[in-house]
């Protein structure tokens, strides 16, 4: 059991890699389009949105199939999300605006997708740094409650997301609908006293 | 009157050997490839395929060209799709031969007629421009066309006529992207009569030397260089005059992000981007966004006196 977890987890990893060897591979073939900084910044902030909703899916596999593996996966699910919100970051700070410090600080200001993005990122971040377990035994209980800020932070991915499309927002809204029945699913558990030991972050 | 500007810019330096030798070399197997298609059906096309010994319109911009890869594979047409790639992946479904197009509203002589007799009697040109998108990128674009203006003289406008109004086909066999209402369709467009008579304004149906590929919006789509681009409506089968301002599909979908007059403006942000400044395609660094996308010297007299903060 013990050994078969490890190659899970080593699996899935490579697997969270997957999605940037594509689109090395993209941009190794000259494949990115006429556009390609556009296509970058929003290939890498697709696989954040979804790798954290993936890990938004562990605890409601869970409770409905009674499984332990998902959870266990949570963490590293997570922290890719975060990885590719991080490069998904660096290239808008990088490649697109070049370090216009003042202009990234202008778009976070006042263009409210920008913003949302930047706060969603900020708890990110907070989740990131406080995701081993030195941390958790560190803020005790408290961990738990700060790491229940990655709701609003997939919110505020969702959002930024929506804020971003011009007018056909079909996209954005398949994003937020698989967001609302992940959230959904652990209110609907929630209101029966929770088993035993069952909590659900 | 002398005109000064062509005369002293010779073609190498707008085309430079190596894209002058590329494009040769595209329309030789765009001819062959064109070719192929014409073969199966006998009915012979409505434009030629490719468009010979073009002038090339003074008023072009003395610039590198965007590849044609680029311009035909990055394009806002929602009525083929709402990624930047799908109008060109979709483009098959939209039939341009033939075509109709329909001149009325306040003119003397309103009609409607196919598109070779609508544009038999002007002398077709080339002309290269910058286009400027509201989403802040850029490209250099070799248009084939002619001036709106000189279409619309030979209607004759009443004295009523104010301003123009353009319609797309309303289609959603062949413009699937019209079976969702992301807009409301048909797309529509105006522009102010004196806009719309200005010569830099035209009516383009080629690019590169060669007939409108559907994703851009063949058969006859509508360029003003110094507003964004959504201004510049595509597959165009109605143009009215009217004596009120027309609705504009983008006005109407988000009336504080568009406006009617759109024109390229740096000190006029969009709600969602910044307007300083833009990316020119197949360039890394951002550049400055002139005002009318550097148009400023031919049309900024049209808007004098007007706030454009107040009429973007």
């Amino acid at each position: 059991m013990v050994l078969s977890e490890r190659w899970l987890k080593r699996g899935v990893f490579l697997l969270c890699l997957a999605p940037l060897g594509w689109l090395l591979a993209l941009a190794l073939l000259g494949e990115l389009g006429a556009n390609p900084i556009e296509t970058i910044i929003r290939f890498l902030g697709d696989w954040a949105l979804r790798l954290l909703l993936l890990t938004l899916a562990a605890t409601p596999l869970r409770l409905l199939t009674g499984w332990g593996w998902p959870v266990r996966l949570r963490r590293l699910l997570g922290l890719f999300s975060f990885f590719y919100a991080v490069l998904h970051l660096l290239a808008y700070a990088v490649l697109d605006q070049f370090f216009d410090w003042a202009a990234i600080w202008e778009d976070i200001l006042e263009r409210p997708f920008i913003t949302t993005g930047m706060l969603a990122w900020l708890l990110l971040l907070a989740l990131a740094v406080t995701s081993n377990q030195a941390s958790q035994r560190r803020l005790g209980r408290n961990w738990k409650r700060l790491h229940r800020l990655i709701y609003p932070a997939a919110i505020l991915a969702a959002v930024h997301f929506a804020l971003m499309v011009k007018a056909d927002l079909r996209e954005p809204l398949i994003y937020g609908a698989i967001l609302t029945v992940l959230l959904g699913l652990r209110l609907i558990r929630r209101r029966p006293p929770a088993r035993q030991g069952v909590q659900n972050p | 009157m002398i005109i000064k500007h062509a005369a002293d810019i010779l073609p190498s330096e707008i085309t430079s050997e190596t894209v002058y030798r590329e494009r040769r070399r595209f329309l030789g197997a765009a001819l062959a490839a064109g070719g192929a298609l014409l073969l199966p059906n006998a009915a012979p096309a409505a434009l030629p395929r490719r468009f010979d010994k073009l002038p090339l319109s003074r008023y072009s911009a003395n610039e590198p060209l965007n590849s044609y890869k680029d311009i035909t594979t990055y394009n806002n047409f929602y009525e083929l799709g709402t990624g930047k790639s799908d109008p060109a992946r979709n483009a098959g479904s939209l039939r341009t031969d033939p075509w109709s197009v329909t001149v009325d509203g306040e003119v003397e002589k309103p009609g409607t007629y196919t598109l070779e007799d609508l544009i038999k009697p002007h002398a077709l040109e080339e002309r290269i421009y910058r286009l400027r998108c509201v989403e802040a990128w850029s490209m250099v674009i070799p248009w084939v066309g002619f001036p709106l203006g000189d279409l619309i003289k030979r209607f004759q406008p009443t004295s009523r006529a104010k301003y123009v109004a353009f319609t797309t086909l309303h289609d959603p066999e062949q413009l699937p992207g019209q079976r969702r209402n992301v807009l409301q369709w048909p797309y529509v467009e105006g522009l102010r009569m004196d806009e719309a008579m200005h010569p830099l304004t035209i009516l383009a149906v080629g690019l590169y030397g060669e007939v409108l590929p559907g994703q851009n919006g063949a058969p006859l789509r509508l360029v003003v260089p110094w507003k964004y681009g959504f201004k510049s409506i595509k597959s165009i089968v109605r143009i009215s005059l009217t004596e009120q301002m027309p609705p504009t599909a983008w006005n109407r979908a988000a009336p504080h992000e568009y406006g009617f007059y759109a024109n390229v403006n740096p000190a006029v942000d969009h709600p969602r981007w910044s307007q300083k400044r833009e990316r020119r395609l197949g360039e890394l660094r951002k550049r400055e966004t002139l005002p009318f996308n550097g148009y400023g010297e031919y049309v900024a007299s049209l808007y004098s006196g007007m706030d454009l903060s107040k009429w973007y």
